[in-house]
Parts: structure tokens; sequence; C-alpha cells
């Protein structure tokens, strides 16, 4: 089994699966750069600013997806208390936090440009960066444990209740008045208010960053497996014997 | 300090964590509860609760016709359909101040019922179009 071979010996179909859809992630991001600054026409009201949107609304969306597989996978790991589903609820929710960072700072770009102001106190714009508080506090107690079931139980419990500040955060510019305005795409309407050109392009950039989330995720659980397989050293480089649960 | 930290270390370091995080989750909802819920005050409101001298956020849209340059400010007409306040901004606008389009200001309420602004934050809808399409669906707003 793939999954019982040391993990720097792993050349198999795993790392050639890993690589292809790293190159594919790389030639949908080509395409969706040159759709975003030189096909799709700027906006009529935004001008090139609404280009912004390529990158701040992707980012939005995969982080959203990353931390629907942290409920998933921290669901899994209450359930079998198998550290494999651990590994992938800490890579996801690494890229979930990335991915918040990042449409938080596009939007500030975006709303310097288009809003006037870097950032506001808006309801979308905190539910965000508390959201961005939260998965950063799934990633802080995983590690603050030596045992890493203890840990990964207390994230695990973190990465589920946490996921109820989604909704918060999509429904935020419905539920109360908001500088943000509404969504476009994943809106009520079933003739969303935007270009064909305008869509098109997004979704091509949509899928450029899951494709690329999902390369980075494969690599990082990876690599916590295989550092799950080394010996733990301590703070002076000393090797320890590996944690094992009491469990 | 050897890792991992004696349990008592732990515990302080856990609650020490807790503790920044509380803190950090308290200082943007009460940030958020001070005027994020409602983020802005429509005309009618601020007639009705006129709150003179302090400062507050008045959000309606840009009376087409009323924005006017004149020196260092930037006068022009808030409405909800039914008032209307007359803001003056101080410095220019930045962003894509449209009239018929919303915008939000910060500032307070002088006595002679002139809003005084000292931050424009300008609305845009969610509709994305190329330019010259069909302006009927693109004006909308």
């Amino acid at each position: 089994m793939a999954g019982d071979r040391p993990a720097h010996l792993d050349r198999g179909p795993a790392a050639a699966g890993r690589r292809n859809l790293g190159w594919f992630a790389a030639g949908v991001g080509g395409a969706g750069l040159v759709s975003g600054l030189f096909v799709a026409p700027p906006d009529a009201v935004q001008g090139d600013a609404a280009r912004l949107m390529y990158l701040h609304v992707p980012a939005a969306w995969t982080a959203y997806l990353a931390y629907a597989v942290v409920l998933v996978a921290s669901a899994a790991y209450l359930g079998r208390r198998d550290l494999r589903f651990d590994r992938y609820a800490q890579a996801a929710a690494e890229i979930g936090v990335g991915m918040t960072a990042l449409t938080i700072a596009i939007g500030g770009i975006w709303g310097r440009a288009v809003w006037g102001v870097w950032w506001a106190w808006d309801p979308r714009v905190v539910s965000t960066a508390l959201l961005l508080v939260v998965y950063a506090a799934h990633l802080a107690v995983r590690r603050m444990d030596a045992d890493p079931h203890r840990g990964a139980r207390r994230a695990a419990v973190l990465g589920i209740a946490g996921f109820a500040m989604l909704p918060v955060v999509h429904f935020s510019v419905v539920w109360w008045r908001s500088l943000h305005q509404p969504a476009t795409v994943l809106g009520p309407s079933t003739d969303p208010p935007i270009d064909p050109v305008m869509l098109a392009t997004l979704t091509l950039c949509l899928g450029a960053f899951i494709a690329t989330a999902s390369w980075l995720f494969l690599h990082r659980v990876q690599s916590l497996r295989a550092a799950g397989q080394e010996p733990r050293r301590d703070a002076a480089g000393r090797h320890r014997v590996p944690a094992r649960s009491a469990r | 300090m050897n890792w991992p930290p004696a349990p008592r270390h732990r515990r302080a370091a856990i609650g020490l964590l807790t503790l920044i995080v509380a803190a950090g989750v308290a200082l943007l909802v009460t940030a958020g509860l001070h005027g994020t819920l409602v983020y802005y005050r429509t005309p009618s409101e601020l007639a009705t609760r006129p709150a003179t001298g302090q400062r507050v956020r008045l959000g309606g849209q840009v009376v087409p016709g009323s924005v006017r340059r004149e020196g260092p400010l930037t006068r022009f007409d808030l409405t909800d359909g039914e008032r209307r306040v007359v803001v003056v901004q101080r410095g220019g606008v930045r962003g894509t101040l449209r009239e018929g389009e919303g915008a939000v200001v910060e500032g307070s309420l002088a006595t002679d019922g002139v809003f005084h602004a000292d931050r424009v934050e300008v609305k845009h809808s969610n509709e994305y179009r190329a330019p010259g399409a069909d302006p009927t669906r693109a004006g909308a707003g």
C-alpha cells in the first residue's frame, strides 16, 4: 500500500498525479491571468479596478471550500480518531487561512480603488476578519499539546464550531446594512447581473484557484505525513521517542 | 525551556492564547456593535433622531445633479427617497462617486442641518457590465 511507504520514497502514481495537477493548475492559472487582464472588458462603472474580482472572489470561495474540508475532516477525526484526518484538517485550514488573508488584502486594494477606503467597519469585512481569527486559533490549538491526539481533538471541535461563522460571513451583506455589495453570482438570481465574458473569466480563475489549492493540499498532507514518521526532536535538537497517544 | 513544556506551563500557554483570541474577538465585536451591525443611518432616521454633533455614518443615494466641487469642498445630497441631507466633504472624494449611486459618509450633522463629512465610502452595485453595454440593465444599480 502506498500509504505505508516512507514519504521520501514516494515516487509512485500519487506523486505523478500531484505533478500533473500542478501543471494543470499552472495552465488554467495562466489562461485566467490572460483572460482577466486582456480578454475580459473593464467594468462600466469601476473600470479596471473590477479586475480584482478575478482574485478576490475565487480566493474567498476557495477559503469557503477549504473550511468545508476542515469541517468534514474534523468530524471524521472525531469519529475515527485517526491522525490522518487531522492532517487533512490542518492542511485545509492552512489553505483557508491563507486564502482568507488574500481575500482581505485584495479586498482592501479594491475597496481603496472603488469605495475610496482601505478598510471599513462593515459587517462583511469584520466577519471575514473574525473568520480568519477562528481558523488561526484552530491551527494554534493543534500544536499546543505534546499529545497529538489531544491537540487534534481540540482543533477538530474548533474546526466544526468555526464553520458556523461561514453563513454569517456570506449572508452578512443581506442580514445587515453593508457597504459591501450583495452577492452577484452566489445570490438568489438565476440570471447573475454580470457580463458573460467576465463570468467566464471568473469561472476560469476559480478553476485555477481550486486546482492550485488542491495541489497545495496534497503536498502539505504528504509533508505532514512525512514529518509524522520522523522521530520528533525537542527544542535542543535531541531525538525523542514519538509521542504516542495513551488511547 | 524544554519541549514539550511542563503541564503547568502548557495550561498557562493555553490560557494566554485563549485570552488573546477572546480579546481579539471582543475587540472586533465591540467595534462592530458600535456601528457595524447598523453600519449607517438613512436620512429619514437622521431626521427623526437627529444626532447633532455626534459622529455617525449616513448612507443613501447621491441625488443626480447635486454633486458640486467648490474649492476644497465637495457638496452633494444624499437621499433615501423620502428625505434629503446636504453633505459637505472637506477634500476630494476618492473612489467612484457617481450620481444616482449609493454612498456612505462619516462625520457629524451640524445645527444648520448640513452633514460635515470627513470620510466618504462609495457603494457600488453587484452588477458588472462592459462599457457601452445595454444601459437599461447596467444602470439599474
